[in-house]
């Protein structure tokens, strides 16, 4: 009797899981039918779909692809990640790449892909609205915004006369446990990249023991993290994007902010402008519409929407300023630091690996 | 090496080696004979979860062996070697000491609230590791490094050994601790020569889980600060477009997965062939009789107070602490419904399908025994030693160069998610194989029915528990799956976790932390039916029984 009850007990939970089973199976089925893209649009007018491979932050890709949309009717699926790891992934995809376009953070993860030729070129039209400077030597992939490193420091310990000049000063001892920086960041590359150019890559490497001494207990794993913490006290100083401080101060909504920026000395090799661009995919079966994203990304329309959003990076094309506050463009100065110095970054990487920051 | 922290000495052999011991060798002839379709099915399922292996081969084998060893003799690789080994030593010898300790005060004492605190006692696998990890670094900015590591590691991981503990504890016949305790031993000497040895399958699986889990573990390291090989391998993924590098220090995971795997095989293939509770004898077993804690009732609620504060409040504040502070970000939003019915279907979709395949390698596995069989288990269990990551990139390179049409499909998410997850499902189905009787099969067949028949009407029946068990374990670590999620979703999906994953990105907590609660919440559904389903197991017949007998635990 108890048998035969525990049985029909069992049957039940077995049915149960299978009917689960069923039933989760049909629910996955129905999501893929929603996912595949339009067929191809040879002219790239509405009514056609992108796949946009997103490394950039979402806030800036998401105002930038609804206005796109709204202007052109063309619709962009958006993929977000890291960009590297999305490198890494169109890489693997090679020629069957569902990416029609790439907008990264930073140049060296475009700089790798052209370096495997997945990029097509882009339309000259399109590189003659932003300065030659900022794209592609090679043409096939171009710079949308600019971001600039900086230190930011907490103003309630720190004064800005008590500030290092140079990148070079910070790996100095008597900063130990007082400044923070994410090495893991890619936009910590090009500052090893830079450093290394000017002091060569013992120079470097000497530099970077100091710097990793110096960041005992405060290696926190990214810039947003790293601001917060100094904004809220918990390290004196940090190295960061401009970007990131303005984007603290923007999601604390007129809060008091307990810290600044400041940048070094001209010329400094820390003293950085770096370049984030988009590019189209070779194997993109939507080349039109893939080129006019790129160039809606470029145009007057698509730099004012990025001066206007909480993206807080500098337009670079179409003459389109900065938003209020923000020192402009023309008047920095920058280490000459070219985007042929900074390539795919790969030499920075071997740097940091010796260095045993990664 | 890692698993060096299990009870020693001791008479129990392994469920596959003793089942041939059981049921004689001519009997097993037979069997062999008898399912070839089974065995197909099993090394079928094998070679899928041993895809991403050959892909790690074939990517390594691109970098080419100079490459390959300046990357693995790095001063860096033996810091990331120790960092990982005492990582792995520390959180499985506490997970372990944790788990039988707590099973054995909800199975075999009087504690007050014994059925809350089996549940309780899951509840915190649900949370996901980058959420605790985060709670404890927000709310204790000191824990951090190994010791950080191994605290939250252990209060994340070690229901994975209270739950087999505690349903072996339940299917344990006590005549044996009886006859001890009736030769004289002392409780304390019963427990280390009686009942200790008669958990250790159960121990040292559950041991063996939590170890390959800590060895892929990525989210809450990164937020501990603590460097690992896993988390060295994202990094080189990550920024240094070195996927073959990263495929060299994955195969190096996998050959500490294989160690540890390896010592689990020593310790739990021990002399003799007694001592495994025959399936015949579970079906007579009765209750055990619960000890009175008397005085001890104080001292032990308060320690299971602290376990479950730890474990499950401190992450149930810090999420609280979220929901309070603004919910203010710059990212744009989205649906939440939309997120949470395409995590649930995914993951549901997963736990079915790492269930259905782990049923025929547990089938084959622990009936037909013998070498072929261990080999079988222990390479597919590797499989969980290796990061989300990995398996994604994996699925990746298949899809795109043998059926690109599934690429970044949810069926592809789906079966990556299985392969990911089946160790966990096979562990689940084992344990309830090892339970049931295979003479009901033999029963059944001689009477003329058809294999398949017999599957559905009899075995499948008989293991419904583990089945679902199965089900609940993987369904709630797919749920909070992120790295191979982010890889493989379909283009413009999103899900729980991957709006997590934005918003932490963006350190736009109190944004996150709505995400969070609706991962934690889907979660619990599934740890919670788990807690009632062990608790249920093996002794739903004796719910009449008094619970305890106070003449007996003198």
């Amino acid at each position: 009797m108890r048998l035969r009850r525990r049985l029909a007990q069992r049957t039940r939970i077995g049915v149960a899981v299978a009917l689960l089973t069923v039933a989760a199976v049909g629910l996955a089925g129905c999501g893929s039918s929603g996912s595949g893209s339009a067929p191809a649009g040879a002219a790239g007018g509405s009514g056609d779909t992108i796949t946009l491979y997103n490394g950039q932050h979402e806030q800036t890709t998401d105002a930038l692809v609804k206005a796109f949309t709204a202007a052109t009717g063309i619709k962009v699926n958006v993929r977000s990640d890291d960009e590297t790891v999305l490198a890494q992934q169109m890489e693997q995809e090679g020629r069957a790449s569902r990416a029609d376009v790439f907008y990264t953070e930073n140049s060296p993860a475009l700089a790798e892909l052209s370096g495997k030729g997945l990029l097509a070129p882009v339309e000259a039209s399109t590189l003659a609205s932003v300065p030659a400077k900022y794209s592609s030597p090679t043409r096939d992939w171009v710079g949308v915004s600019a971001r600039v490193s900086a230190i930011v420091y907490n103003t309630e310990k720190m004064t800005p006369a008590q500030l290092p000049k140079s990148v070079m000063d910070l790996a100095d001892p008597k900063w130990q446990g007082k400044i923070s920086f994410a090495p893991g960041e890619t936009d910590f590359q090009p500052i090893v990249t830079s450093v290394a150019k000017t002091v060569g890559d013992q120079g470097a490497l000497t530099w970077l023991a100091g710097m990793k001494a110096n960041l005992k207990g405060h290696d926190y794993p990214d810039n947003e993290t790293i601001v917060a913490k100094v904004n809220s006290g918990d390290v004196e100083m940090g190295l960061i994007n401009t970007y990131y401080w303005y984007r603290l101060r923007a999601s604390l909504k007129g809060a008091a902010m307990h810290s600044a920026l400041a940048l070094f000395a001209p010329q400094d090799p820390g003293y950085l402008i770096n370049v984030s661009g988009a590019g189209v995919l070779k194997s993109s079966k939507h080349q039109a519409a893939a080129q006019k994203f790129v160039a809606f990304l470029t145009s007057a329309a698509g730099q004012k929407v990025m001066a206007a959003s909480d993206s807080f990076e500098y337009p670079i094309g179409s003459g389109v300023l900065a938003s209020e506050g923000q020192q402009p463009l023309d008047s920095l100065q920058p280490a000459p630091l070219t985007i042929g110095n900074l390539g795919n970054g790969q030499h920075a990487v071997q740097l940091l690996q010796q260095a045993q920051l990664l | 090496m890692t698993l060096a922290t299990a009870p020693a000495g001791g008479s129990t052999v392994t469920d596959s080696a003793s089942s041939t011991v059981a049921t004689g060798s001519s009997r097993r002839w037979q069997r062999q004979r008898r399912r070839p379709v089974l065995a197909a099915l099993s090394v079928a399922v094998a070679v899928l979860v041993l895809l991403p292996l050959v892909f790690l081969i074939l990517q390594a084998g691109q970098a080419g062996w100079g490459e390959v060893r300046t990357l693995l003799f790095r001063r860096l690789t033996w810091q990331l070697l120790r960092n990982t080994v005492e990582l792995a030593v520390l959180v499985t010898a506490a997970c372990m000491t944790i788990g039988v300790s707590a099973a054995w005060v909800v199975e075999r004492t009087n504690v007050p609230l014994r059925r809350v605190w089996a549940v309780l006692l899951v509840l915190p696998f649900a949370i996901p590791d980058f959420v605790t990890g985060y709670a404890w670094s927000s709310i204790f900015p000191s824990v951090h490094g190994l010791w950080g590591a191994v605290l939250v590691m252990t209060l994340g991981l070690y229901p994975l050994v209270f739950l087999p503990v505690a349903a072996a504890l339940r299917g344990a016949d006590p005549a044996q601790e009886e006859v001890a305790r009736s030769l004289g031993h002392g409780r304390i000497r019963t427990f280390l020569r009686v009942t200790l040895p008669s958990l250790r399958p159960a121990l040292l699986g559950g041991g063996l889980v939590v170890c390959l889990t800590l060895f892929a573990e990525f989210g809450a390291f990164e937020i501990l600060r603590f460097q690992t090989f896993t988390t060295t391998i994202f990094t080189e993924f990550q920024i240094g477009f070195n996927g073959p590098a990263a495929s060299a220090l994955s195969l190096a995971l996998v050959a500490l997965g294989l160690v540890a795997l390896g010592t689990e095989g020593l310790l739990s293939s021990g002399r003799g062939g007694r001592g495994r509770i025959s399936a015949a004898s579970r079906q007579a077993s009765r209750m055990p009789t619960r000890r009175r804690l008397g005085g001890w009732t104080a001292p032990v609620v308060l320690a299971l107070t602290a376990l479950a504060a730890l474990a499950l409040g401190l992450p149930a504040a810090a999420l609280t602490y979220w929901m309070t502070q603004s919910h203010n970000t710059t990212l744009p939003g989205v649906s939440m419904v939309a997120a949470a019915a395409h995590t649930a279907a995914y993951s549901a979709a997963a736990a079915a399908l790492a269930t259905i395949l782990a049923l025929p390698v547990a089938l084959y596995t622990v009936r037909r025994g013998g070498r072929v069989a261990a080999i079988l288990q222990r390479s597919t269990l590797v499989v969980q030693a290796l990061p989300g990551l990995v398996i994604a990139l994996a699925a990746v390179f298949y899809a795109i160069h043998y059926a690109p049409w599934v690429y970044q499909t949810p069926e592809l998410l789906v079966v990556a998610y299985a392969i990911l997850f089946y160790p966990l499902a096979f562990v689940a189905v084992r344990a309830s194989v090892v339970l049931a009787p295979p003479r009901l099969d033999e029963v059944a067949r001689s009477l003329g029915r058809r294999p398949a028949a017999v599957l559905v009407r009899v075995t499948i029946p008989l293991i419904a528990p583990g089945l679902a068990a199965a089900f609940c374990l993987v369904f709630l670590t797919a749920v909070t799956e992120l790295t191979a999620t982010l890889i493989l979703v379909p283009t413009g999906v999103e899900t729980l976790a991957t709006q997590f994953w934005a918003y932490q990105h963006d350190a736009s907590y109190g944004a996150a932390a709505p995400y969070a609660v609706a991962l934690v919440a889907i979660a619990a559904i599934p740890s919670y039916l788990i807690g009632r389903w062990f608790d249920r197991l093996p002794s739903r017949r004796s719910t009449g029984a008094a619970p305890t007998e106070a003449g007996a635990s003198q």
